[in-house]
């Protein structure tokens, strides 16, 4: 790749001039200057994908003499004199198309049923999956997973028969409950359920931590401050409170130190005096 | 064996010297062909008999060696065994011919007349390995030595002026030399999207990064091609030697051969030849005692047809999940573990050294202006000699088919040439109209098909082309990774709608959807596959809409293939009641006694439309329709 030439570049989107920088991708430059893209495998937490393909954006250049491909914003990276359609016939075509395929594979998800309405779909024109759930297999939680957590979770099998997994089916034995899976998915397909001390998800029950001052119960595994402590270097103390023990503790802190000033002590003295 | 080692190139000149002047060389050759078709054919007996019946003290009596040769490319009339200088060329060989072989055409003179290929147009049997039409129209560069060494003999290799065109790099040429006779020779990538090779190399070598990669994609999946096959079981050495090269002009150090799960003997072969090659100081440190240094591992891959597209192969040598990327960068600037890297086809690396040694003119004229040199095809279906063919490009279809191909299998109506299927999955049929288009990357894409990798299926006209959209179709729905939403989703959808059409369920919207859907998947697939999958549909709809039209209209499939659309039929004018029908029929669907006059009958609702007694009939007495 060309590693010289200039950091920042002029690029048109929808008739709009917009500046851009060096390394970055059509989809941010254009959220950042608040044109709507729709994406369903896009999240911050994780490297883009293009899986999804709704992000499809028509790209071309002055010099490419009328040539325009259909390109995904999410991935296609900024270069002087690009300009951008995000919302031509072409682009609605792609998206109208990949949202009536969603809608066959998942029929029952808002977010999808929503989406495939703004670009005419209200009935897929496909046949209906049988026995449908509501992944849309975008991948957001075995990459979220294997990003931030331990890669419990991958796709398993190719094609028309991938699904989201675990180990041979069974509860993930790297699992460490996170719920990183779940927060991210986009259709509300993983579920999991806290139920006093225990969570359970794909499967497999965890045991949640108490506060250790109130005793009430945290919304973290144990599995999940191991690991934090481990690949953070987390004091595991750290993770041992609630919110509001936490807030309490802080609190006292801060008490303390004011009286210190009052009384004129330095902190040494006063904790060799305590 | 001696140990040779070479530590100069003057060193390696002297030994092949002395190589070629030995007794060794001078010898007779028994070349017994044991690529793959002849093996399942046979051909180890062969072999075996061969080596029972003449041990070393006897060749040596005789003045002959006998050799376990890669495909010969005639796999139609395996196993062949040919008996070299003279040529003969005998065909259909067993071990209970080995003994007559020795006595009459080794130890004697004669010409085993029963053992003759026969010409099927002349009807004459012909003696000569280069006068039997087969062999004799075509042009052989990439499959120069296949058939004619032992691919687990590297001096058999060196013989045929093996690794003189890396002798000739390291001593003579420098890296931009080679870069620049590759892109004199204009040569295309073999793999299927004829990427110019040169252009390639050269933006991976100016490319920032630690290191370069160099790739050989022998990942051949196309249902019916096998090219790929014979080059890395039948002269592994000649892709080692292409890929060093390559190598030496990129600056790289590190390359892989990934060879699809599927190959066995060409993994085995590949791994014996780079045993041999580093033995021999042909790869690893130090080069022929030059400052280049390079070395090549073999990668396996899992049996994923995607895997045979770059960025898929490239995360699977890494140990990933072969799943493909967006190419917005390119593998010269992100390949394997994001480091430039050239990936080439095995054919393509094959073809370096030839270009090498011949020179860059040479080779560019040869070929058409837009696509040059000769390219591997793997000819299979209908036609009576199905194997390999190799040819220079711009020789027509029709040239292929009725030339080396020597014509149509069948006889009669239904054995006429009907579509010719190129490009692999996503290629697609091109019409009996099509026949004299000369066969090159441009004019097969313009066509609506595409080059591929040279796999090319003939069928006549008992093949029904929604059945074949829909075959091709199956094969990329159960290919395909999942990983993007119109490849899974969208060619799953455009399989339940051929499949609709050809159950006699297709309705008037469907070709209309079809397109609409097309259009979607071609633009929208993240890689190649899903990019050209609805290629075998959209191919059959332009040339063969009217055999779609009568599935949806009429409820009828003119080819009398698709099940729910035809039925079967006993001609009793015809029919001499002989009963063979009768036994063939595992669904006890025909009615009738077994004598001559009485009448049969099919019954419709047990026929389970197998067409066994169709295949039974002598008289030809039952018709589908």
């Amino acid at each position: 790749m060309e590693q010289t030439g200039p950091s920042s570049f002029n690029i048109t989107i929808n008739g709009r001039r917009v500046e851009a920088a060096r390394g970055e991708v059509v989809l941010q430059v254009a959220r950042r200057a608040g044109i709507q893209i729709p994406t369903l495998c896009d999240h911050p937490a994780v490297e883009a994908f293009g899986s999804c393909r709704l992000c499809m954006v028509e790209v071309t250049k002055e010099e490419w003499k009328g040539w325009k491909g259909l390109m995904t914003a999410c991935l296609y990276p900024v270069a002087q004199g690009l300009i951008i359609e995000t919302d031509s016939e072409s682009v609605h075509h792609v998206r109208r198309n990949v949202l009536d395929l969603l809608l066959a594979r998942c029929p029952d998800s808002e977010l999808i049923r929503r989406l495939a309405a703004e670009y005419g779909v209200t009935r897929t024109s496909f046949v209906q999956r049988e026995n449908p759930d509501l992944c849309i297999l975008c991948g957001l939680c075995t990459r979220v997973c294997e990003t931030a957590a331990t890669s419990a979770i991958t796709t398993t099998r190719r094609g028309h028969d991938r699904e989201v997994g675990t180990p041979w089916g069974g509860p993930p034995p790297d699992c460490i409950g996170c719920l990183g899976c779940a927060h991210v998915c986009p259709t509300g397909h993983i579920t999991f359920e806290d139920k006093g001390l225990t969570r359970t998800i794909w499967g497999r029950e965890f045991e949640l931590q108490r506060c250790s001052d109130c005793g009430k119960p945290l919304p973290l595994t144990r599995d999940q401050v191991d690991f934090l402590a481990r690949r953070q270097q987390l004091d595991p103390s750290y993770l041992s409170r609630c919110a509001d023990c936490q807030r309490r503790s802080v609190a006292q802190t801060m008490g303390r130190i004011a009286r210190w000033h009052q009384l004129g002590l330095v902190q040494e003295e006063a904790e060799v005096a305590q | 064996m001696e140990t040779v080692r070479y530590d100069s190139v003057d060193d390696f000149g002297s030994h092949v010297k002395r190589l070629k002047a030995s007794g060794l060389a001078r010898r007779r050759r028994v070349l017994v062909c044991c690529g793959t078709g002849c093996l399942a054919g046979g051909a180890r007996g062969v072999a075996e008999a061969f080596a029972a019946q003449l041990d070393r003290s006897r060749q040596a009596e005789l003045n002959l060696v006998v050799k376990r040769t890669g495909c010969h490319g005639f796999c139609e009339k395996g196993p062949l065994v040919v008996l070299m200088p003279r040529g003969t060329f005998y065909k259909g060989v067993k071990p209970e011919h080995v003994s007559q072989i020795i006595e009459r055409s080794i130890v004697g003179d004669d010409v085993i007349e029963e053992l003759l290929y026969v010409e099927p147009g002349s009807g004459k049997p012909v003696a000569g390995y280069g006068e039997i039409e087969f062999y004799a129209r075509q042009t052989r560069v990439a499959m120069r030595n296949i058939g004619h060494i032992d691919p687990a003999d590297i001096d058999d290799y060196l013989l045929r002026d093996g690794y003189a065109a890396l002798a000739k790099t390291l001593s003579t040429m420098t890296p931009e030399d080679v870069l620049s006779t590759i892109e004199k020779a204009r040569l295309r990538g073999r793999g299927g999207g004829g990427f110019d090779a040169g252009r390639k190399w050269r933006s991976c070598k100016r490319a920032a990064g630690e290191k370069r990669y160099v790739i050989a994609n022998g990942d051949e999946g196309d249902p019916g091609a096998f090219m790929d096959r014979s080059i890395m079981e039948g002269d592994p050495h000649g892709v080692l030697e292409g890929m060093v090269i390559g190598a030496y002009a990129l600056e790289s150090h590190e390359g892989y051969i990934y060879v699809r799960q599927e190959y066995p003997l060409a993994v085995e072969h590949l791994q014996r030849a780079i045993d041999d090659a580093r033995a021999r100081n042909l790869l690893g440190d130090n080069i022929l005692g030059s400052n280049f240094s390079f070395d090549i591992e073999i990668s396996r891959g899992g049996g994923a047809f995607v895997c045979g597209e770059s960025s898929a192969l490239m995360r699977s040598v890494e140990g990933k999940v072969g799943e493909p990327r967006a190419k917005y960068v390119h593998a010269t600037d992100k390949g394997l573990w994001d480091q430039p890297t050239v990936l080439n086809n095995v054919e393509t690396w094959v073809t370096v050294p030839r270009i090498i040694e011949q020179g860059a003119e040479w080779f560019a004229g040869l070929g058409t202006e837009g696509s040059k040199g000769t390219k591997a095809f793997s000819l299979v279906g209908k036609v009576k000699n199905t194997g390999l063919v190799e040819v220079e490009m711009g020789t027509t279809l029709r040239e292929i088919i009725f030339g080396p191909g020597g014509g149509m299998l069948e006889e009669g109506e239904r054995g006429r040439f009907k579509a010719v299927q190129t490009g692999g999955p996503s290629g697609g049929c091109l019409p009996a109209a099509q026949l004299d288009l000369p066969v090159d990357f441009d004019t097969l894409t313009r066509a609506g098909s595409m080059m591929g990798s040279g796999g090319m299926i003939v069928m006549d006209h008992s093949t029904c082309m929604v059945d074949v959209a829909r075959y091709f179709l199956s094969f990329l729905v159960d290919e395909s990774c999942g990983k993007c939403v119109p490849c899974r989703e969208g060619l799953f959808q455009m399989y339940q709608i051929v499949s609709r059409i050809c159950e006699g369920e297709g309705t008037a919207g469907d070709l209309d959807q079809i397109d609409d859907l097309s259009r979607a998947i071609l633009v929208g697939s993240l890689c190649a596959l899903g990019k050209s999958g609805p290629n075998p549909v959209l191919s059959t709809l332009q040339h063969f809409r009217d055999e779609y039209r009568a599935h949806i209209n009429e409820r009828r499939c003119p080819a009398g293939v698709c099940k729910a659309l035809i039925t079967y039929r006993v001609v009793n004018e015809a029919c001499d009641g002989c009963g063979a029908c009768l036994k063939a029929c595992a669904s006890s669907a025909i009615l009738g006694t077994p004598k001559k006059g009485d009448t049969f009958n099919i019954d419709e609702a047990k026929c389970d439309r197998c067409g066994a007694c169709v295949t039974v009939c002598k008289r030809g007495a039952i018709a589908v329709g």
